[in-house]
């Protein structure tokens, strides 16, 4: 088993859950979260620091409510009607659900990378270029090098710079899923969400968006969901535990994996339930 | 199975056999750039270019007018309102029932509201009725497309920080294709249509130049010719059939055409 952890956290002590990050500035602060879809309790009472410039999975077995939290982030829920959410979310210190909250400029903050990688219908350098567009970037060259600079960054630069015009829709699932990376980098954000990001990629190309993380993270505060254990104690630094729409449990990779507090943490690592 | 296909696929050659033998002998110049003089309809000098002006007039505001009330419809349908939602479902039934609804009842309906807005017979009739004709049309054939979108198109856009405003016209563009078919099907609906416009757009010897003309068509034009019993216009009728005919194509493979070039790149 390989652990990446900052070197930071593993000399210190057992953390205490919850408050691992006080130290670090923290982009995303959860406070009594609650979400309801129609009547059903989806979310319950979560509180949690999302560490910066680091890795954090949120894992836990289907429909604990993984994803539904994620999406709460940068409020992929507004569109549903009969979804209601209670409860406080900081991002950069501004209450995203308050009311009046402009939503734009909170969902460029974050880059996501959904379970299966969808392209605009543009080409290549459109998708990469489509985001620094809306938000008032102007010029071709200048344009052409964010793209060039963020296709780069996630690797895919060599592979498509001869067919830069071509639509976006040809390349590989691979090769879009990191297409998408970059088009979420290309808006500048401060936090990149994944949701199963790899789950429906072939094992070397999930295996190239994992390191793609890993190598982000310096820059980026990345939170995953995920649904493999592997994934998550591959890259994970911190690890949240999620079962039945309740925190179970959140500290370092290393503690949640090796000194789970919980029982249920400890069932589900061990393959208990999945 | 080859049977039917050969059966089908000959007929359809035997329709283009006669239009073309009957039809392109009297088909000429002054046919198609003049519009009839005295006794046209008896033989005499003179052209159709009043019922094909009139057709193009008439389709051409139809489907502008049409695209502005489906294409908001089908977003509605497909992307504000749930996938598994009662009254889309409800609202996709009674397009399919008004997609069967025969022509000359949508001409008689036209008809009445023409008559509630104190209209006459004119173009301004004629589109209402020929909007009417084939807003299912579009509607059901965008549709097809659109459910095809996926809602991860919808928040991809918008986790990037895109207003809505942008999201609709990415979705507009992801649509293109779904448009220009639509548009394709319902110009061939609504111009072969002779029954929508009989009673509203009226038949007249000279192109409109206002909407409350009223306007010929090239249906009404070949149903007219074909029941003189001149035979020289009677073939003229035909001519007009191969005119109608040719349109129809040379839209279909322009639609093609750029549908094409769109759905290639470029914001």
């Amino acid at each position: 088993m390989e652990l990446i952890i900052s070197p930071s956290i593993t000399d210190q002590q057992k953390p205490k859950v919850m408050n691992i990050s006080h130290s670090h500035k923290s982009h995303i602060v959860v406070r009594n979260l609650n979400l309801y879809i129609q009547d059903h309790h989806i979310l319950k009472d979560i509180n949690l620091i999302i560490p910066d410039k680091s890795i954090t999975c949120i894992i836990g077995p289907s429909g604990c409510g993984k994803t539904t939290l994620l999406r709460t982030f940068n409020r992929l829920h507004d569109d549903s009607v009969d979804i209601k959410i209670s409860g406080k979310l900081f991002v950069d210190g501004e209450d995203i659900y308050a009311k009046g909250t402009e939503v734009t400029h909170i969902r460029k903050k974050m880059g996501l990378l959904a379970q299966r990688p969808c392209s605009l219908p543009m080409s290549i350098i459109d998708n990469v270029a489509y985001g620094p567009r809306i938000h008032g970037i102007r010029g071709r060259r200048k344009l052409y090098e964010i793209a060039r600079h963020q296709l780069m960054a996630v690797g895919l630069w060599d592979e498509v710079k001869d067919r830069l015009k071509s639509p976006a829709s040809k390349l590989s699932i691979g090769q879009q899923q990191r297409l998408c990376l970059a088009r979420g980098l290309a808006v500048e954000p401060e936090i990149i969400l994944g949701d199963e990001a790899t789950s429906a990629l072939d094992p070397i190309s999930s295996k190239t968006i994992e390191e793609l993380f890993v190598t982000i993270k310096d820059k980026y505060t990345v939170v995953l969901v995920t649904h493999t254990l592997r994934q998550a104690k591959r890259i994970a630094d911190y690890v949240a535990f999620m079962y039945m729409g309740e925190l179970i449990e959140f500290g370092t990779a290393d503690q949640v994996f090796n000194h789970p507090k919980n029982k249920l943490t400890q069932e589900y690592i061990n393959g208990g339930f999945s | 199975m080859i049977g039917s296909t050969m059966l089908i696929l000959s007929v359809l050659l035997y329709i283009l056999y006669v239009i073309m033998s009957r039809g392109l002998p009297s088909l000429s110049w002054k046919m198609i750039s003049q519009i009839p003089s005295g006794g046209f309809y008896l033989g005499k000098e003179g052209g159709i270019l009043n019922a094909i002006m009139g057709s193009l007039y008439l389709i051409f505001f139809s489907v502008v007018i049409s695209l502005m009330i489906s294409v908001p419809v089908v977003m509605y349908l497909n992307f504000t309102l749930r996938r598994k939602s009662r009254f889309a479902a409800f609202a996709r039934l009674t397009f399919d029932v008004l997609f069967g609804i025969p022509s000359i009842v949508y001409g008689a309906f036209g008809f009445t509201v023409m008559i509630y807005l104190g209209l006459q017979a004119s173009l301004l009739g004629g589109i209402i009725a020929v909007s009417l004709l084939i807003i299912p049309v579009m509607i059901r054939s965008i549709d097809e497309v659109a459910i095809l979108i996926p809602i991860e198109l919808v928040e991809a856009t918008k986790s990037l920080g895109a207003t809505n405003y942008e999201t609709i016209k990415v979705i507009i563009r992801q649509l293109l294709p779904g448009i220009s078919t639509a548009v394709l099907l319902s110009v061939g609906r609504g111009i072969g249509d002779a029954a929508t416009v009989l009673f509203t757009a009226g038949y007249t010897d000279s192109i409109p130049t206002s909407l409350t003309q009223p306007t010929a068509t090239l249906p009404l034009a070949i149903f007219f010719q074909l029941s003189s019993p001149v035979e020289e216009v009677q073939n003229r009728a035909y001519s007009a059939a191969l005119v109608l005919t040719i349109i129809i194509l040379a839209l279909s493979f322009s639609a093609r055409y750029f549908s094409r070039r769109f759905s290639k790149n470029k914001i």
